[in-house]
């Protein structure tokens, strides 16, 4: 199966690093976004988490900042084929911040600021898989990632961490959200190769 | 999404790092402009790279597209697009791929599109489809190039210009420009969006694809002339991307 372009042999990395299918590695941190960066001063930001009807948690700059913090250390995967490994952050489990919420939904949508939209199952937000990150490799997270904070969904394709993000809506049934419906795959394992609508 | 073939019909030379590719897609299910494939190149051992390229034709009824491909000194698929590919090799690839970053010829809005470099290539799918179409949505193109002879499209833009007005057609060069332009070489500034891209009360859809960097600083300046973000769309590009 394939087609061989003779001549054809590629730059392949030298460390015998295990990527999921498809990915290449960069040291560089690119940037994908569908329209402007938003900015958001840190004295008008929140998050909230409510269930599409009532607010279940809200938090201001202040009341987020004195939430625990935890320092990880993660791999990225791009949906458009780059790789970041061993990236470090600073932010706030969203078991933490789901700690006191009481539900029996199913799913979540990330919310933005700029209304960029991601679903999730809520499972996959929780038991240490995901956080609301404010520090990039000890620095203040930058707009053009998604500061002041983003979601940080690392087990998934990157557009699943939703930069800017400023809540999350609890559903009781999937949704899709933007890139979502518009040709790309519901779920968004990388190691699975999941891009398109479609992929397995 | 599924693996097709295509075969390459046609190869023509842009500029000295740029190439534009033909190829015949047996099972073409038709594009919409501004859409992008993946192409995957297989060494002979079975290591494979995959990288995503732009459509630069308009859609149309034929089995064909044209990809236009810039060579990046550390790339490692442009190279052999650019250099080593003759006409009928054949080519995997998958799409067409997004539905964000594209223009429909039922859209009758002004259209604002603002390239840097082969960020041109998707703008220039949007050009060729308005004019296929006959569409009269009234286009603007203000194009970032570094000189002259890094210009893409230059003489089928400048025809489209000439020829009825739909096109207004603006370059800003940002490292030599020709010795009698109006414009000292310079990146695109908050005077030249205000003077050449649309006013923001007509309501313009805006397009601005190019490096990352170029288009954060040019987004936020038709933020800042009024244009509502939600009529801001963008596609982006590092080095490493290599998406076109």
């Amino acid at each position: 199966m394939g087609i061989v372009s003779l001549g054809f042999s590629g730059l392949r990395s030298a460390a015998d690093v295990k990527l999921p299918p498809g990915q290449y590695l960069t040291t560089d941190f690119p940037v994908l976004s569908a329209g402007p960066t938003p900015h958001v001063p840190l004295d008008r930001w929140e998050f909230v988490i409510d269930d599409g009807t009532n607010v279940l948690r809200r938090w201001d700059w202040k009341s987020f900042r004195d939430l625990p913090t935890e320092t990880f250390t993660v791999d990225l995967h791009c949906v458009t084929r780059w790789s970041k490994l061993g990236t470090s952050w600073e932010g706030v489990s969203l078991d933490t911040m789901l700690a006191d919420v009481k539900t029996d939904a199913s799913h979540a949508m990330a919310r933005s600021y700029g209304d960029y939209t991601t679903n999730l199952p809520l499972s996959d937000l929780m038991n240490k898989q995901a956080w609301i990150a404010f520090r990039f490799d000890n620095k203040d997270l930058a707009p053009e990632h998604g500061g002041p904070a983003r979601l940080l969904v690392p087990h998934l394709y990157l557009w699943k961490s939703a930069k800017w993000v400023r809540g999350i809506t609890l559903m009781h049934q999937d949704k899709p959200g933007f890139w979502e419906s518009l040709g790309y795959h519901i779920y968004g394992d990388p190691w699975r190769e999941q891009r398109y609508s479609g992929d397995e | 999404m599924m693996w097709r073939v295509g075969t390459v019909i046609a190869l023509h030379e842009e500029t000295a790092t740029a190439r534009t590719i033909t190829l015949e897609v047996s099972d073409w299910p038709g594009h919409v402009a501004g859409q992008h494939v993946d192409v995957r190149l297989m060494a002979s051992d079975g290591y494979s790279a995959v990288r995503s390229y732009s459509v630069a034709s308009a859609p149309n009824s034929e089995r064909r597209i044209e990809l236009t491909v810039e060579r990046l000194p550390d790339g490692e698929v442009s190279p052999y697009l650019t250099q080593q590919i003759a006409v009928s090799d054949r080519l995997e690839l998958r799409g067409p791929i997004g539905g964000w970053f594209v223009w429909h010829a039922q859209q009758t809005e002004p259209i604002q599109l603002v390239a840097g470099g082969s960020g041109i290539v998707p703008l220039m799918a949007m050009i060729r489809s308005g004019a296929l179409a006959g569409s009269t949505a009234p286009f603007r193109l203000l194009y970032s190039v570094r000189k002259p002879e890094a210009v893409l499209y230059r003489e089928e833009l400048q025809a489209l210009s000439d020829q009825d007005h739909s096109l207004g057609l603006t370059y800003a060069y940002t490292r030599i420009a020709p010795e009698d332009w109006p414009r000292p070489a310079g990146r695109i500034d908050a005077a030249l969006i205000a003077n050449t891209t649309w006013p923001s009360k007509l309501g313009p859809t805006c397009y601005v694809c190019g490096p990352t960097s170029f288009v954060e600083s040019t987004a936020g300046l038709l933020t800042a002339i009024g244009n509502n973000p939600d009529k801001i769309r963008t596609e982006r590009f590092g080095p490493t991307g290599e998406r076109q």
